[in-house]
C-alpha cells in the first residue's frame, strides 16, 4: 500500500470536480452476447476534463464498458445492450442517434496499435478528416500537424510525412492511433488499454501525452494495470465480473477502499 | 534426432555402437526417405520432360518460321505453301482473357466483400460454398450451357439492342454470327468467377479485425469501413486471385471452342467468330494435313503452356505476402 501512495497522481490543482456537472452518465447498463451477460447494471458518472481509470481483471467486462460508450460494441454480431448512457443529457442509444455520427464526437484508441497499413503517417491523420468531407489540402496539412503535434509525435515524424505509419515504432504507432483520434476533435476520448503492448519507456510517454489531453478532453481509459490507474486517473472505476464493486477519486480509492474487493484487488490478491 | 540418424554413414553408426534394433530402424528410415524424395520429384520430372517433349515436336515449326510464327496472320495449309502463323489465335487469347477478367474481376471482388462484411455470419459458408461448387463444373457443361443458352441469347438479345444504338462502334458493328467473341468472354467469366471470390475471399478474412475497428471507431460507415480498412490490405490477395483466374481463362479450351466459333482471324467486333490458341489447338490436331502443321499446332501448346505456367507462378508468389500480411496481429 504505501508503494501505491508514492505513486498516487497529486489531486488536481482545481479541485471541486462536485462543482463541474458530470459529462457521462451512466445508468443501469446491462450488456453482453446473445445469451452472455458481460456487464451487469452498471452505474456511474464519468467528469468532465478528467481521466477515469477503469480497472478489473481480464475478463471482467471493462472492454465491453467502454466499447458501450461509442456504440462500438453494437458491431459484434449477436451484442446487445440496456440501459442508458447520457453524454451531456442526450441518451445516446436513443433510436434517434445515429451510431456512425457518434463515433465522430467519440474517438477510440485500442490495445494494439492499429495504423491503417497501407496509409502514409499523414493520411492516417488526415483518414477522419476525409471521412467528414474535408478536402482542402490546407486545411488538411494543417490539422494534420496540430493532431500530431497534440499526440506528442509532431517532431518525430515530420520529415517523413508520407512513409508508412507501420514503419513507426509501437509507441509512435500508438500516437499516431492518438492523433487520428484527435484530428477530428472529438470531445470524448476512449483508450482501450493503449500501453498494454508497449514497453515501459513508450508507456511513460503515452501516460505524459494522457496527462496533457486532460485539460482538453474527457478520457476514459481501460487498464489492468493498477499503477498506471494510480499514477494517471482522477477517478477510478473498478469493475469484477460485470459488476461495478466501486467508483471514486483515485486518491482515496487507493488509500482507502470502501469495498473489501478493492483492497484485494490494489494489493494484488487477485486479477 | 531423425535427420543425423539418416546422414551417418554406415560405419560411423557402426562407431556409435547401435543396436542391431536401431540400424535396422536406420535403414528403415533411408528406404522411407528416399521413397518419399523419388516421388516429390516426379511432378517437376514430369514438367520438364513435358516441356522437354513439347520443344522438341514444336522444333520443325521453330526453324522454319522463327519469330514470325508469333507476328504472322496466315494460316496456310496447303502443302504447296505452307505457312503458319499463330497472331490471331494470340490475339483471340489475349482479348478473350483481358475481357472475361474485366467483368469477373469487379463482380468477384463485390461478392467476396459481400459474403465477408454484410451477409450475417452463419450465411458465409453457404454462399462461399456455392459460388466455389461452380469451379467444378466441368468445362463441357458450361460449354454445351453455351451452345443452347448463352449463344441464342447473346444473338437474338444482346446483340441487336447493342448494335443499334453502338454499332457504329466497330467493336459492337458486323459481322454479326451467332458464335462469337464475346459468347466466349461471357462463359469465361462465369468460369473464372469462383477463382477470383474464393482468393478474394481468402485475403479480406485475413485482414485484421482491428484495422475494421479502427475505421469503424473513426465513424466510418461499413462501405467508408471497407474502403480505407478491408480493400488496403487485400490488395495484393485480389490482384494474385486475377492473374490465377487470367492463366486459367488463358488455357480454358473446352467451353470457348464450343462458343466462339472458330473464326481463325482478328476482328474489331465482339460479335464476330474468332479463336483463341486453345481453341485452334482442338479444333485442329485431328487434321494434322502434315508434319509441319502438327509441329505449328505443338508451337502453340508451347506456348499456351508456357504463359500459362508463368502467369500462374506470378499470381501464387503475388498471394503469398497477402497471407503474411494477415498473420500480423
Amino acid at each position: 500500500m504505501n508503494l501505491m501512495e508514492t505513486n498516487l497522481k497529486p489531486p488536481a490543482s482545481t479541485p471541486a470536480s462536485p462543482a463541474r456537472p458530470p459529462r457521462i452518465v451512466v445508468d443501469r447498463l446491462e450488456a453482453g452476447f446473445g445469451r452472455h451477460q458481460v456487464l451487469r447494471s452498471v452505474s456511474l458518472d464519468l467528469p468532465d476534463r478528467a481521466i477515469t481509470a477503469v480497472m478489473g481483471p481480464s475478463g471482467c467486462g471493462k472492454s465491453t464498458f467502454i466499447r458501450c460508450i461509442n456504440r462500438l460494441h453494437d458491431e459484434v454480431p449477436g451484442a446487445w445492450a440496456r440501459g442508458s448512457i447520457a453524454v451531456d443529457g442526450q441518451d445516446l442509444y436513443a433510436p434517434s442517434v445515429d451510431p456512425v455520427q457518434l463515433r465522430r464526437r467519440i474517438g477510440m484508441v485500442f490495445q494494439r496499435p492499429n495504423p491503417f497499413p497501407t496509409f502514409s503517417i499523414y493520411d492516417n491523420v488526415a483518414v477522419g478528416l476525409r471521412l467528414n468531407g474535408t478536402r482542402k489540402r490546407a486545411i488538411l496539412d494543417e490539422r494534420v500537424e496540430q493532431s500530431l503535434r497534440r499526440a506528442a509525435l509532431w517532431d518525430e515524424v515530420k520529415d517523413r510525412l508520407d512513409k508508412p505509419g507501420t514503419g513507426l515504432s509501437g509507441g509512435q504507432q500508438q500516437r499516431l492511433c492518438i492523433a487520428r483520434a484527435l484530428a477530428v476533435e472529438p470531445e470524448i476520448l476512449l483508450l482501450d488499454e493503449p500501453c498494454s503492448a508497449l514497453d515501459p519507456v513508450a508507456t511513460e510517454r503515452i501516460e505524459e501525452l494522457l496527462l496533457d489531453l486532460e485539460r482538453d478532453y474527457t478520457l476514459v481509459m481501460v487498464t489492468h494495470n493498477i499503477q498506471q490507474a494510480a499514477r494517471v486517473a482522477d477517478r477510478t472505476v473498478f469493475l469484477l465480473l460485470g459488476e461495478l464493486v466501486e467508483v471514486g477519486q483515485t486518491s482515496d480509492m487507493f488509500t482507502n477502499p470502501k469495498d473489501p474487493r478493492t483492497e484485494s484487488f490494489i494489493s494484488g490478491r487477485f486479477g | 534426432m531423425l535427420m543425423t540418424t539418416v546422414q551417418l554413414d554406415g560405419d560411423q553408426t557402426e562407431n556409435l555402437s547401435c543396436s542391431a534394433g536401431a540400424s535396422r530402424q536406420a535403414f528403415g528410415d533411408r528406404v522411407f526417405f528416399a521413397v518419399l524424395t523419388g516421388a516429390s520429384l516426379i511432378a517437376p520430372l514430369i514438367l520438364l520432360l513435358f516441356v522437354a517433349v513439347l520443344a522438341y515436336g514444336a522444333w520443325p515449326s521453330i526453324r522454319e518460321f522463327g519469330l514470325s510464327f508469333l507476328t504472322s496472320s496466315v494460316w496456310e495449309p496447303n502443302p504447296e505453301r505452307e505457312r503458319y502463323g499463330a497472331f490471331p489465335f494470340i490475339v483471340g487469347t489475349l482479348i478473350s482473357a483481358t475481357l472475361a477478367l474485366a467483368l469477373a474481376a469487379p463482380a468477384g471482388i463485390g461478392i467476396a466483400t459481400l459474403v465477408n462484411e454484410v451477409l450475417p455470419s452463419r450465411l458465409r459458408g453457404t454462399a462461399r460454398f456455392l459460388i466455389e461448387i461452380l469451379a467444378t463444373i466441368p468445362s463441357v457443361v458450361y460449354g454445351l450451357w453455351g451452345v443452347f443458352v448463352l449463344a441464342p441469347w447473346v444473338s437474338g438479345t444482346l446483340q441487336p439492342a447493342l448494335a443499334k444504338p453502338l454499332g457504329f462502334i466497330p467493336v459492337f458493328g458486323p459481322p454479326y454470327e451467332p458464335r462469337n467473341m464475346l459468347c466466349a468472354v461471357l462463359i469465361l467469366a462465369i468460369m473464372v468467377l469462383p477463382i477470383i471470390v474464393s482468393v478474394s475471399l481468402d485475403a479480406i478474412r485475413s485482414v485484421p479485425a482491428s484495422y475494421r475497428e479502427a475505421a469503424l471507431g473513426l465513424g466510418a460507415t461499413r462501405w467508408e469501413m471497407v474502403r480505407i480498412a478491408v480493400w488496403p490490405p487485400a490488395r495484393s490477395g485480389f490482384i494474385g486471385g486475377c492473374i490465377l483466374a487470367l492463366g486459367r481463362a488463358l488455357g480454358e479450351t473446352m467451353a470457348v471452342t464450343m462458343v466462339i466459333g472458330n473464326g481463325r482471324r482478328i476482328s474489331a467486333s465482339l460479335f464476330a467468330a474468332s479463336d483463341t490458341v486453345a481453341s485452334t489447338i482442338a479444333n485442329q490436331f485431328a487434321e494434322a494435313p502434315s508434319d509441319l502443321f502438327t509441329a505449328a499446332l505443338i508451337e502453340m501448346a508451347l506456348l499456351l503452356f508456357v504463359v500459362t505456367l508463368s502467369v500462374n507462378v506470378i499470381a501464387r508468389w503475388l498471394i503469398r505476402p497477402a497471407a503474411r500480411t494477415g498473420a500480423r496481429p
